[in-house]
């Protein structure tokens, strides 16, 4: 099985290295077709890999590729990891991976006009673009499979190399590259965070091997650390874990970077910057299971921040009038929600939900750049309207991944938004008060947005002008496939999944599972104990709270932002300006950009000026090194007169010296 | 094999070809050019010799040639290698083949002269790795001076006479105690090697004071905070080859230095010191991260950034005595030695590449000012791409040999304290803030103006250049592991070394208070 596991990995990476170094020589189609042919490898065998789990006998693959170097007695190692985790998240990553690619082909295919003129870095950016898709691929799969903390690590820094990258692909657009080195520093005090953890790891546990660490950890299950006056290190080492975790998850308050990743072309949003990437914090909890089992202030940690991600940032969707930034605040408050499930011990409801939004997120963000092609990359919602006569693939499938969006019954993401809330609402640790009257607010919210924007871009008045209009269509075939192949799984992966993932006990292979979950903190066994068939659990679901949240919130936007907007286009600003203070603050997103502008990018500026010129300038070079220089120069300038060239002074000095000499010598 | 004088080649050659080059003249460009490029790579293969011959299972000395020199003062030409020089020997005389490419076309003035300086630098730099004789070292360790001396005020910038001279009494200034300390060693055992150094037995005070004379000696050469002020002037006005030999060599000479000397030598000062040297290289990881941070000038920015990358190795070095007192772990020190060593070598091959960056842009349009570039990506792509790829080498990016050192440097000190660790841990923030904040206003953006817009690409020869340390970076980054075994037989030794209390009898008391576990050793090994 190595070999497969080998291919699945290399392939989209030998796509990315014929496409990045070759690209000029193969061009546009030979470098799409290189790597749509690796991604396609890859997803055909991971799903191949996945059916053998789900309907086979498939073992859990654990072994080293090969050695990366041995210090100290530690022994770091490159190698997989198998499991039904893995190929869950092996099947998704590929196969958003793959749509997107196909996808690719359309948006990207007059990226020339993206680029001043004359420009070289605009030559082949169509190759290289994809190139860099596929090396996102494969430093995914790298991150996923790995079955060590330091190859995770690889992964984990690897996809926040592509994701700078294609943030700033369009590297002369200023936002973009103000937008991606801000992304990547985000992300870097996040993995600050990851390697003192992984380094407490290597620690305690003496290996960088999930299996060992995993194993021994019930032991170490009271050990204490002297930090802050005694911690427990299970909690330690959790949280700076998940400090990683909130850096690539955008969890607040590093969830700053992900709205300003919106500057990426489209294709990257939807599978970096919604599917995948962003959920590998939410993987990597999971994963780890074994260690946050044993931690419930990290739990609690963990749980606090999900919600108040989920909640928060989900009402400044409500503000956003750029259809990327809507759909983005929308991604932020969905990782919370997996986060919540985290913290709520409930790994496989995040798991869930991180399938299901991998599908219908994508799905919406693929359907907002299908409408920025046909906007002519105008991307403000209210210059759009009515498109749903233009646009018909668009306008449904974006219409069913809305649906799943917020829930609605019997699509994918009403399966795993409920599983989630009612684990939070079983769940124990301190905060899951809180948490769950944030998660169930939140699906008004998010059904508030989520059919603002649709209303606002679909229907209603057409208000883009003339010549945009003029122009209205649907986008090509290369477009509108990835729509529909994504829109299938939206609408129904909930249903056949949510069984196996969450009822039975299908994660575990034989002795190992995955998804390690305390007797105390099983939130997901109510679900469990009352589970009769998802029609059941449908049925169920329509006399439930969240229902009930996300019929209002589509009901109060349809007649808001359809009927009223009809014969009031300035309902929407009058709406906000009814807000007043709330609005603004939800406008300023809380601050948090300010502030981190004004006090860390400013600040450290500051500091680095204040310690290069009073420390390095003044002090050091000012006061000792040339001040010694000044002091030896006035020293010698006075005892240069004892030079004067006369032969009586010195023959005067040597009288004086011999004198005085004899008068040592002869008195001691 | 080991008969063959392999060491006194890979250092005499490189000087006879300096020798040549120089008396070619100035009247064939390509005459000296070739020249000096055959004798560049001929060392280099002849060092390569070093390490396919090396004996990874042991850490003796190896290819050891030893004959007298100066027999009154019983002072020899007595040579050898273990695991700690030999992977620096090769790094040098790989990194001497590019400077000499890197000065193929832009040197005009004197070429002959200046490449002849670099040669003969080669074979001095392999001497100070390879010498085993105290005053062999040191002859080695201050003829370093002259040709950067003579390379840094004929070929460099506008203040190049502030720079050498601040750059030669700096490090006059601390070699002279380590001359001191040589001397005062040969009194003590009656012989000038090395090796014999390492099993005196000296007082604490005697071994403090040792220990502080070796400091100002490497501190100045490493460099360590507070003195490291003359490494970006000198950096600044050096000419691009000067300016990578200085941070690719000349700063891990340093390094070497608290190895070679310091550590085995003065165990017991280095234990109860151990704190001064700890905090002045997180003090060089923060503070100067910081510092990296505001600079307007790209040379000194990648000159700051080497001395917190140093700081790196001097926490790595000496992190092993709070490793080894800690009673809650039992290994660790053996990776914060190996993880120094790794950032050493990694450092040589990713400033080296960051200063030939700088210098691509200085020999088109004669600044180093940030705010002169912006945007050159757009005319110039294979140097943009080489430019952002070592700028996330420099900001540790898993995947290049950046990361390696760093990482096992982190692992080992959380072992020591976590609050170190966290500090160390800073610069993975700190290097990619100023790193990547000058990849974005010189590199991306739009054309910034005219001179920039008439950039012309990277030649041929620059493509290879950058190419190639491209390539080092990665391997070393991707598989560690061959760099490693050549050192782990050394690096082990040198932490049983360390761990073993060298005072007299009379003071063993002061080991005890400081490392109980040397003292267990020490009383296992008599039993």
């Amino acid at each position: 099985m190595e070999n497969v596991y080998l291919t699945i990995v290399l392939a989209p990476l030998i796509g990315a290295i014929v496409a990045g170094f070759f690209g000029g020589r193969i061009g546009r189609r030979g470098a799409h077709r290189a790597t749509i042919a690796g991604v396609a490898v890859s997803a055909g065998l991971s799903l191949w890999v996945l059916s053998r789990f789900i309907w086979g006998d498939q073992p859990v693959f654990n072994d080293t590729v090969y050695t990366w170097m041995v210090s100290d007695g530690m022994r770091f190692e490159v190698g997989f990891l198998i499991d039904k985790l893995t190929a869950v998240m092996m099947a998704t990553v590929t196969f958003v991976s793959l749509m997107v690619h196909i996808y690719t082909i359309g948006y990207m295919a007059d990226d020339e006009h993206n680029w001043p003129h004359g420009a070289l870095t605009g030559k082949n950016s169509y190759q290289r673009f994809f190139s860099y898709i596929s090396l996102f691929t494969f430093s995914m799969l790298m991150l996923v499979m790995s079955n060590n903390f330091m190859q995770l690590f690889f992964g984990w820094e690897a996809v926040g190399l592509v994701s700078y990258l294609l943030i700033g692909f369009w590297s002369t657009r200023e936002s973009a590259i103000f937008a991606n080195l801000k992304a990547f520093l985000v992300n870097r005090v996040g993995d600050f965070g990851f390697i003192l953890g992984i380094a407490a790891v290597g620690m305690y546990f003496g290996s960088m091997d999930y299996v060992e660490v995993f194993g021994a950890a019930p032991g170490h299950a009271e050990t204490q650390v002297d930090l802050f006056g005694g911690v427990s290190l299970m909690t330690l080492i959790c949280v700076l874990l998940f400090i990683g975790a909130m850096g690539k998850s955008a969890q607040v308050p590093l969830h700053v970077w992900l709205p300003d990743s919106m500057e990426g072309p489209t294709p990257i949003s939807a599978l970096i910057h919604a599917a995948t990437m962003v959920t590998a914090g939410v993987f990597m909890v999971a994963r780890m299971s074994p260690l946050y089992e044993l931690s419930e202030a990290a739990l609690s940690f963990v749980l606090i921040v999900g919600a108040t991600t989920a909640f928060f940032m989900g009402l400044i969707g409500l503000v956003q009038n750029d259809i990327k930034r809507v759909v983005a605040y929308s991604t932020l408050s969905q990782l919370g929600y997996m986060v919540t499930a985290l913290g709520a011990s409930a790994y496989a409801a995040g798991i869930f939900h991180l399938m299901t939004h991998a599908f219908f997120k994508a799905l919406l963000f693929l359907a907002a750049g299908s409408v920025i092609i046909a906007m002519h990359h105008k991307q403000d919602i209210r210059d759009m309207g009515g498109l749903f006569k233009h646009m018909p693939i668009t306008w449904v499938t974006a219409l069913l991944g809305t649906l799943a969006l917020i829930g609605f019954p019997g699509f994918s993401g009403f399966f795993s938004k409920d599983a989630i809330i009612e684990a939070v609402h079983a769940s124990q640790v301190t905060g899951s008060g809180y948490a769950s009257l944030l998660l169930t607010a939140g699906v008004f919210v998010t059904a508030l947005y989520s059919f603002r924007m649709y209303f606002l871009v679909f229907h209603g008045k057409e208000r883009m002008d003339e010549h945009t209009k003029h122009h209205l269509h649907e986008t090509p075939w290369v477009v509108t496939l990835p729509l529909l192949m994504l829109a299938i799984p939206s609408v129904f992966i909930g249903w056949y999944a949510i069984e196996p993932m969450l009822i039975g006990d299908w994660w575990a292979s034989g002795d190992w599972n995955p998804i390690v979950v305390a007797h105390e903190h099983d939130t997901l066994h109510h679900l469990r104990e009352n589970w009769h068939g998802q029609a059941e659990f449908v049925h169920h679901g329509l006399g439930g709270l969240p229902f009930i949240l996300a019929m209002t919130g589509l009901i109060m936007a349809t007649i808001v932002w359809w009927l009223i907007h009809k014969w009031n286009p300035r309902i929407d600003d009058q709406l906000q300006a009814l807000g007043g203070p709330v609005t603004r603050v939800l406008q300023d997103k809380y601050g948090f950009d300010d502030f981190n502008q004004r006090v860390f990018a400013g600040g450290g500026r500051r500091l680095g000026r204040l310690f290069w010129q009073t420390g390095d300038r003044a002090l050091i070079d000012g006061a000792v090194v040339n001040g010694s220089a000044r002091t030896v120069g006035r020293f010698a300038l006075q005892a240069r007169h004892l030079q004067t060239g006369y032969l009586y002074h010195y023959a005067i000095a040597m009288i004086v010296g011999l004198v005085g000499l004899l008068t040592v010598f002869v008195t001691f | 094999m080991n008969d063959f004088p392999l060491l006194t080649l890979t250092i005499w050659l490189p000087i006879l070809g300096g020798l040549v080059v120089l008396a070619n003249g100035e009247k064939s460009r390509d005459l000296s050019r070739w020249t000096a490029l055959a004798f560049a790579t001929l060392t280099f293969l002849v060092s390569l010799g070093l390490w396919i011959g090396f004996d990874a299972s042991t850490a003796q000395m190896q290819f050891v040639e030893r004959s007298p020199w100066i027999p009154t003062f019983n002072v020899e030409y007595f040579l050898g290698v273990d695991g700690i020089s030999m992977p620096l020997i090769v790094l040098t005389t790989f990194i001497t083949i590019f400077v000499v490419i890197a000065g193929w076309e832009v040197i005009k003035y004197k070429q002959t002269q200046y490449l002849a300086a670099f040669l003969i630098m080669d074979g001095i730099m392999v001497g100070v790795f390879s010498a085993l004789d105290a005053v062999l070292f040191y002859v080695f360790w201050e003829a370093m001076l002259i040709p950067m001396f003579i390379i840094i005020g004929v070929w460099g910038g506008p203040n190049r006479v502030y720079a050498t001279i601040k750059f030669f009494l700096y490090t006059f200034f601390g070699s002279v105690f380590m001359l001191i300390a040589l001397i005062y060693m040969y009194f003590q055992s009656g012989s000038f090697s090395i090796l014999d150094f390492h099993s005196l037995q000296l007082g604490m005070t005697a071994q403090t004071l040792i220990f502080i004379a070796f400091l100002l000696a490497f501190a100045v050469k490493v460099p360590m905070f507070p003195v490291h002020t003359w490494l970006p002037d000198a950096h600044v006005e050096a000419p691009t080859g000067g300016s990578v030999i200085l941070a690719a060599i000349m700063l891990k000479i340093g390094g070497y230095g608290f190895l070679r000397f310091s550590l085995p030598i003065t165990p017991d000062a280095s234990a109860s010191l151990d704190w001064l040297i700890i905090a002045l290289s997180l003090i060089a990881i923060v503070y100067i991260g910081f510092v990296a941070l505001v600079q307007q000038d790209m040379k000194k920015l990648i000159a700051y950034s080497s001395i917190a990358h140093m700081g790196f190795v001097t926490l790595g070095f000496f992190i092993v005595f709070s490793i080894l007192a800690n009673p809650a772990v039992d290994s660790g020190s053996v990776m914060g030695i190996e993880g120094g060593m790794v950032q050493m070598i990694s450092h040589g091959f990713i400033s080296g590449a960051l200063f030939l960056c700088v210098g691509v842009l200085y020999d088109r349009v004669h600044s180093r000012e940030i705010a002169d570039y912006g945007g050159v990506i757009n005319t110039m792509p294979w140097f943009g791409a080489f430019m952002v790829y070592f700028a996330m080498a420099n900001a540790g990016l898993p995947g290049t040999s950046g990361f390696v050192g760093e990482f096992m440097v982190i692992l080992a000190t959380f072992k020591a304290d976590f609050w170190w660790a966290f500090l160390a841990a800073t610069t993975l923030i700190l290097a990619a803030a100023f790193t990547l904040w000058m990849v974005k206003r010189v590199v991306f953006g739009e054309v910034k103006n005219e001179k920039v817009a008439a950039l012309a690409d990277l030649d041929i020869r620059e493509r290879i250049n950058l190419g190639v340390l491209a390539a080092a970076v990665l391997a070393l980054g991707l598989w560690p592991a061959p760099l490693m075994n050549v050192m782990h037989a050394t690096v082990e030794n040198l932490v049983t070394q360390v761990s073993v209390c060298k005072l007299p009898d009379a003071e063993r008391g002061q080991c005890e208070l400081m490392r109980p576990e040397a003292v267990a050793a020490v009383a296992v090994r008599s039993e």
